[in-house]
């Protein structure tokens, strides 16, 4: 089962190294990953998605709590919550597929970003499967690039993750 | 406020942390904190022979004083040979600050000399790491990492300290904090009331309960609180192998060690029990055999400061977090405070039980193993003639294989932090070197080794060490002539093919050598002469003695869980007979 894990950790060097060797050590997977200051500069936020059975989760969060460096973790996934993710995407589109390219992103309520005589890059957000949706969408043979973010998320309502 | 330079900050934050002993090896990047020392006395350095040794005799200080090790080596090659001595520690939870020199700064990532990522290595097998950048950092970091290591669960710390941070000619001021506070680490104390409420009726509602202590209540100083709720109750103990002590091993209600070389009646009783206290203890595979056969009947209460440890490979049906001393402190202030009392009826059959399975296979029923007569020295009896010859009073520090089980089966610790022996990681040359440390923190106790021919030879350099600083520790090797665990294993399961455990007559004449070293050796190949040398060799206080006894090489350690695929109860009990 996928799960969204969220951690307010000291903005510290190494301190993300503790959190992805604990995975690697301990054997649990990481799906994605994404980390990034807060609005105060001496902690990080790093949002990772993982799957297991209840069991291994339960040890994973109990395995983040004991990192030193870990002030905080919250697994998203326990109650509603909004979850994002964002796409750049390069796509050929020449000729007469301008337009069908175009209208997709539309579609999909995308924008695009760049533009060149042989392509768009296209940025487009939301829930990971409609990004699985839109590269879906499109010829296989007509996709140059595409970077992804990974997840991160909030809980909805009062809840929140913070000193 | 003094103003000093990094390298006297940090001897002098060693000493304000209440280092009195600090085990090492100089190198390059460590010459100008080497220089800090040489110009101060309060704390004593003991230089060793190999940086292993460093750690595992801090370690064997910090398991036998309830203080937190202290070591300091060079960079690079100084690092990584620290680092099995860091990973004993870390899998058996001891209370150590590693100091490592490192490179300059500017030099870090240039692949410079003696240069290796001693952060990165270290990470998997530390509590915590701390790498200073400042010498304006030194002493808070330093107080940091004693807090973290001693707190909570204890555990390893390292501390990086790159050369130029200790450069003489830079000075700071220097204060060494009155407080340490950390934002992110605030380890439970006090176990949930409504938990241990739950777990106390539970327990006083028990017909065949069984009390599982580990290692945690002797970090947690419990011995005395887990004595008390066991008399209080009349319940049957046992402790696992990083737990003996905890529990007197000469009491009635101890059943013995329990796990893989544990005892019948230990292992039996915890099968068939239907509550089962779990304290300070991990339900490691060495104990539990195959988890999911573990103990069907039980309901488990399981008091562990770390919540890691709970449910990790065994689930908990009420599991409590917290120190151990705190929480039996409550149990036993809610069982006296209330009516409940246990069940004396079912209690005494129980008992009955546990007492016929003792006495049908237990430790001590007259045909366990054969007798030593003439030549032929059991290594049990070896055992047992070192608590005759101690009173039962000696520190005992193991090595790693048949012998660390044989002493851990019939020396029967009736104090905490008695027994010393590497538990989890089973790390070979650990002996030696911790005893070193255990002589340090006990000056005027027995202190011995029990160790083999293969162990002892892992850091036997140490035996220099001993004679430089007068540290007269006892080796009493059960010299079976082979690796002798490990040939057990090749005997039970790959048709007595004996791969590489074999020495061709090349064992070293271990009475010359530890003569060369300046200490005493002793052979014994007579059972006849076993206790009058051992009597002589305890009496030469001041030396150290290397008695090498050679013992029935074909003895097997038994009990001996059936695996794989067995539960607590199926053992071999011979090399013929199983349950």
């Amino acid at each position: 089962m996928k799960r969204i894990i969220s951690i307010l950790m000291e903005n510290e060097p190494g301190a993300l190294s503790r959190v992805v060797g604990l995975f690697a050590q301990r054997g649990y997977n990481i799906d994605t990953l994404t980390v990034a200051p807060t609005e105060d500069q001496t902690l990080s936020r790093l949002t990772l998605t993982t799957h297991g059975n209840e069991k291994i989760i339960e040890q994973i969060t109990k395995q983040l709590n004991k990192l030193v460096d870990v002030v905080k973790v919250i697994d998203l996934t326990d109650g509603a919550h909004i979850e994002r993710e964002l796409m750049l995407l390069k796509v050929k589109a020449g000729g007469a597929q301008r337009a069908e390219v175009k209208r997709t992103v539309d579609i999909f309520r995308g924008q695009i970003v760049d533009v060149s005589s042989t392509g768009y890059t296209v940025q487009i957000t939301g829930q990971s499967s409609k990004l699985d949706a839109f590269i879906a969408a499109l010829p296989e043979s007509d996709i140059v690039e595409v970077a992804r973010t990974g997840i991160s998320g909030l809980s909805r309502g009062e809840k929140s993750l913070r000193l | 406020m003094e103003i000093l330079s990094g390298g006297d900050i940090l001897i002098r934050a060693l000493r304000d942390a209440g280092v009195e002993h600090l085990w090492g090896y100089p190198g390059g990047a460590a010459l100008h904190i080497y220089d800090a020392i040489f110009r101060q006395e309060e704390v004593n350095h003991i230089l060793v022979r190999h940086e292993q040794a460093a750690v595992h005799a801090a370690d064997g200080y910090a398991r036998s004083s309830g203080k937190v090790g202290a070591v300091l080596v060079t960079s690079g090659p100084g690092a990584t040979n620290a680092i099995t001595g860091i990973a004993t520690a870390y899998m058996d939870s001891i209370p150590m600050v590693i100091i490592s020199g490192q490179v300059t700064q500017d030099k870090i990532g240039d692949d410079a000399f003696q240069e290796t990522d001693m952060m990165g290595i270290s990470r998997p097998i530390v509590k915590h790491s701390f790498m200073v950048k400042r010498p304006e950092d030194i002493a808070e970091t330093i107080a940091k990492a004693f807090y973290i290591a001693a707190s909570g669960r204890p555990g390893p710390v390292v501390v990086d300290v790159p050369k130029d941070i200790t450069d003489p000619n830079i000075k700071v001021a220097y204060k060494y904090p009155e407080k340490v506070k950390i934002r992110s680490y605030q380890p439970t104390t006090k176990g949930h009331s409504g938990q241990i409420k739950r777990a106390v009726k539970q327990l006083l509602a028990a017909k065949k309960p069984v009390i599982y202590a580990g290692g945690g209540v002797i970090m947690a100083e419990a011995s005395e609180q887990l004595t008390r709720l066991a008399k209080l109750l009349n319940y049957p103990v046992t402790n696992t192998l990083m737990g003996l002590g905890c529990f007197p091993g000469s009491d009635r209600q101890f059943v013995g060690m329990l796990g893989m070389h544990g005892t019948f009646e230990a292992n039996t009783a915890m099968h068939y029990a239907d509550v089962i206290l779990a304290v300070g203890a991990r339900f490691d595979d060495r104990v539990t055999n195959t988890p999911s056969k573990f103990c069907p009947e039980a309901t488990i209460i399981h008091i562990d400061i770390d919540p890691t440890s709970i449910s990790k490979t065994v689930p908990a049906d009420i599991p409590i977090v917290g120190s151990c001393d705190a929480v039996l402190d409550e149990m036993i202030a809610q069982i006296e405070e209330g009516d409940k009392k246990p069940d004396q009826k079912a209690l005494s059959a129980w008992w009955q039980q546990i007492d016929e399975w003792r006495n049908r296979h237990g430790l001590y029923t007259a045909s366990r193993y054969g007798e030593s007569s003439g030549s032929l020295i059991k290594p049990q009896d070896v055992i047992k003639m070192l608590h005759k010859v101690t009173n039962g009073k000696a520190y005992v520090c193991s090595d790693v294989g048949q012998h660390q089980m044989f002493a851990a089966q019939y020396y029967l610790f009736d104090k905490p932090r008695q027994w010393i022996n590497s538990g989890g990681l089973g790390t070979m040359g650990f002996g030696l070197p911790a005893a070193m440390g255990v002589k340090m923190a006990h000056p005027d106790a027995d202190v011995a080794v029990v160790t083999g021919e293969g162990s002892i030879q892992m850091c036997i350099q140490e035996l220099s060490s001993c004679t430089q600083h007068q540290l007269p520790v006892k080796i009493i090797t059960l010299n079976n002539q082979a690796l002798g665990m490990v040939k057990q294993w090749q005997d039970m399961q790959y048709g007595s093919r004996y791969s590489h455990i074999l020495y061709e007559d090349s064992l070293p004449d271990f009475i010359k050598l530890a003569e060369a070293y300046g200490h005493v050796g002793m052979k014994v190949t007579s059972f006849d002469d076993l206790e009058s040398k051992m009597r002589e060799c305890f009496a030469m206080k001041d030396r150290t003695v290397f008695m090498d006894i050679y013992v029935d090489p074909s003895e097997h350690v038994y009990p001996m869980h059936v695996a794989p695929n067995g539960a607590m109860k199926d053992l071999w009990l011979s090399k013929t007979e199983r349950t």
